[in-house]
């Protein structure tokens, strides 16, 4: 290996392994003396800002200007001039085909399925696990996903959604489970839009699966704990106070498993509105499976339309804040109850 | 309102691990039952097996007339308060106690007059609508009782439901809980380890060890008439003295004392024993007598209790707090001779 590299970078190396903490540690011991000087009243409300700055600091720099640099931008076009509200017009125009809105229809379902899916297969799990043996192996295997990288999990679930004409063999487990036991036709699962009700295509589900399977396991791992954390006697109580075990899950387990329920929830919708790996590599957004993420994605990289891009991570983000607000204040509260 | 009964109970967690051995109880309808005995002994098993939260793994319990042992927690019509009280935590105080009459399907209106009638007797009337958080551990208790008595069921099961309250607290408590058991005319069986609380509210007290049941008799059977050693030491504070003998003749002698028997035991060899209250400090002549070199005094006012030495075995005695007594002397006492015990020394079962 060619450590020639290191030594021409030699300085930059020693400013940021000596430096950087360095100054880290003269702003701490700076900032505390000159605290000391301030007459004792307000020393108690200057001190956290002192500790907080840094962090402010880096927040601002790397989070809270580029947010503000993209709004500027959804308001510009490619050379940088202010056009008004022009790419959210573009964006949102010609519904409900147009624009992003197959992209927002498409996070819509996101949101509703992944959402309810993942929950309840979570607390399913949770629950029926909770009384088997060798739990703990049981959950590390469905937590496994969590592991894998969302390109090989798309490659994985290429596999079990894997297509071949009718009559010859069929490579992908689904179609051949489809095949063998109900002795029906493939289906074409990732470019299938039948909609199933009428209302929800049968691809947008597929890849909604897909992603699914790699999440349960956090939700079912959160929640098997919040689980755990039930006093054993209340649910003896419950029984001897004549409930069934469906009643105790009901109006006894259920309720103090609430607020986990809803802070993984708003978690999970917030992971929804996001959405882009399972799609990115699934289909790239074909066959009318966009999500907004995506289609920022393209915009950015494929079209170079930087205005457009910004507007759809706008419109993201502004979904995004108040659910993320709603979180925050949930997991206080579970906090708060401990 | 049922008697229950313990036939030939077993309680085995592994094949060796009996946690409750043959346990006989009878306990009749209406009757006030402590069962007692040292931590770990089997007394919360033997009330889960009751409540059905415990599999039974030999013989059979019976409510009233109906082997429980194959039906549900649920349907057994027993109401229980947990040691921990395990209320509903996100439940209010009047839903906490609502909840059994709905699982009853009972009437809207019927179950509100339960609640505001078991509130008003416990005395909860302003914290029905707080969590059981807001509450202390005094009022956690009487919502956990309040929670047992609305259902007016067969068979009240308490396990240490006094443990977590301070002293006065207990005390006021287990007056209260002596009156509702007057008051409701149900079956009680209640669990602790405190002998003070057994010999104070038990109709009948049915004293464990080990997973087995050493005695069950009222207090006044069990104080005077210990069955064993185990008895014997375990129910009386300070404990009965107890001093190795041997008998010759209808008279036992032990190391530094000597008293004839009131009746024949029938062995040789065993231990006599006496409780402090039978050694004073009035010496009846021609009665027994000891020299006891005192180590500690106690001075509690209304007794006082020395402990030292007589012979080579260490001897409690309670006298006359107005007799003058200093560590380190040399005092005769009495012994009285009506409450002599006498334990065989191999089966350490009572002889007198
Ligand atoms: N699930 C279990 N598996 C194995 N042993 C158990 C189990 N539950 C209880 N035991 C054992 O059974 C014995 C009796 O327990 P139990 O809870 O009935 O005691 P206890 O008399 O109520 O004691 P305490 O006064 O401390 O509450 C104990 O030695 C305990 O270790
Ligand atoms: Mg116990």
């Amino acid at each position: 290996m060619d450590f020639s590299v290191l030594l021409t970078d030699l300085p930059t190396l020693v400013v940021v392994i000596i430096g950087v903490p360095l100054v880290l540690a003269a702003y701490i011991v700076g900032g505390e003396y000159l605290v000391r000087r301030l007459p004792d009243k307000s020393r108690p409300a200057v001190r956290p800002w002192i500790w907080v700055a840094p962090a402010l600091v880096l927040v601002t720099g790397f989070l809270v200007a580029p947010a503000i640099g993209t709004v500027f931008q959804s308001f510009q076009d490619k050379n940088g001039v202010f056009i008004g509200f022009q790419n959210f017009a573009a964006q949102l125009a010609g519904f409900p085909t147009g624009g992003a809105w197959i992209a927002i229809r498409n996070n819509l379902f996101w949101l509703i399925f992944y959402t309810l899916f993942v929950l309840a297969f979570g607390l399913l799990l949770a629950v029926l696990f909770d009384r088997v043996p060798y739990e703990s192996v049981v959950k590390s295997l469905i937590f496994m996903p969590m592991a894998i990288s969302s390109v090989a999990l798309v490659v994985i679930w290429k596999f079990m959604y894997a297509y071949q004409p009718p009559g010859q063999p069929q490579t992908g487990t689904l179609n051949f489970i489809l095949n063998t036991v109900f002795h029906q036709d493939p289906r074409t699962w990732i470019q299938d839009e039948t909609p199933l009700l009428g209302l929800f295509p049968l691809n947008d589900l597929a890849l909604i699966g897909a992603a699914v399977w790699g999440i349960v396991g956090f939700s079912l791992v959160i929640l098997s704990a919040a689980l755990k954390g039930i006093p054993g006697d209340l649910l003896e109580a419950a029984r001897v106070d004549g409930a069934g075990e469906i009643t105790i899950f009901r109006r006894v387990i259920f309720p103090l498993m609430m607020p986990t329920v809803v802070v993984v929830g708003t978690t999970l919708v917030i992971f929804a509105l996001k959405a882009f790996d399972v799609v990115y590599a699934m289909t790239n957004g074909n066959y009318n499976t966009d999500v907004l993420a995506n289609r920022m994605y393209q915009l950015l990289y494929n079209s170079h339309d930087f205005g457009g891009a910004s507007a759809v991570a706008v419109i993201l983000l502004l979904t995004v804040i108040p659910v993320l607000i709603f979180n925050l204040r949930q997991f206080r509260a579970v906090e708060a109850r401990r | 309102m049922a008697s229950v009964t313990y036939d030939h109970v077993v309680k085995r967690y592994t094949a060796d691990l009996t946690v409750v051995k043959d346990f006989n109880v009878e306990i009749k309808d209406k009757e006030f039952m402590v069962l007692v005995g040292p931590s770990g002994c089997g007394k919360s098993t033997a009330l889960r097996m009751l409540a059905g939260l415990e599999a039974i793994s030999e013989g059979e319990i019976r409510i009233g007339d109906r082997v429980v042992n194959n039906v549900a927690a649920k349907d057994r019509d027993i109401a229980m308060v947990f040691q921990s009280y395990a209320l509903y935590p996100h439940m209010s105080v009047y839903d906490n106690m609502a909840f059994p009459l709905q699982m009853q399907h009972m009437k809207k209106d019927d179950i509100d007059k339960r609640v505001k009638n078991a509130s008003r007797i416990l005395g909860l009337d302003n914290f029905l609508k707080r969590k059981p958080r807001a509450l202390s551990g005094g009022q956690r208790q009487r919502v956990a009782l309040g929670r047992a008595i609305v259902r007016s069921p067969k068979v009240f099961l308490l396990d240490e439901p006094l443990s977590n309250l301070d002293a006065k607290l207990r005390g006021q408590t287990r007056i209260e809980l002596q009156k509702l058991h007057r008051d409701l005319e149900t079956t009680f069986i209640y669990v602790t380890h405190d002998q003070v609380e057994a010999m104070t509210m038990g109709d009948r007290i049915a004293i464990m060890n080990a997973g087995i049941l050493q005695q069950v008799g009222t207090p006044g059977e069990i104080y005077d008439h210990p069955a064993n050693l185990f008895v014997a030491g375990f129910i009386g504070s300070p404990t009965m003295n107890f001093v190795p003998a041997t008998v010759d003749n209808g008279t036992a002698k032990a190391s530094g004392l000597e008293v004839t028997l009131p009746k024949p035991v029938g062995a040789t060899k065993g231990t006599l024993g006496f409780r402090p209250e039978a050694v004073t400090d009035r010496v009846v002549d021609g009665g027994p007598s000891m020299q006891m070199k005192v180590d500690v005094v106690e001075r509690l006012g209304s007794d006082q209790f020395l402990y030292g030495q007589v012979g080579s075995d260490q001897v409690t005695a309670r006298v006359d707090p107005r007799m003058k007594v200093d560590p380190g002397d040399t005092v005769r006492l009495g012994l009285d001779t009506r409450s002599m015990h006498f334990f065989d020394a191999e089966s350490e079962k009572a002889l007198i």
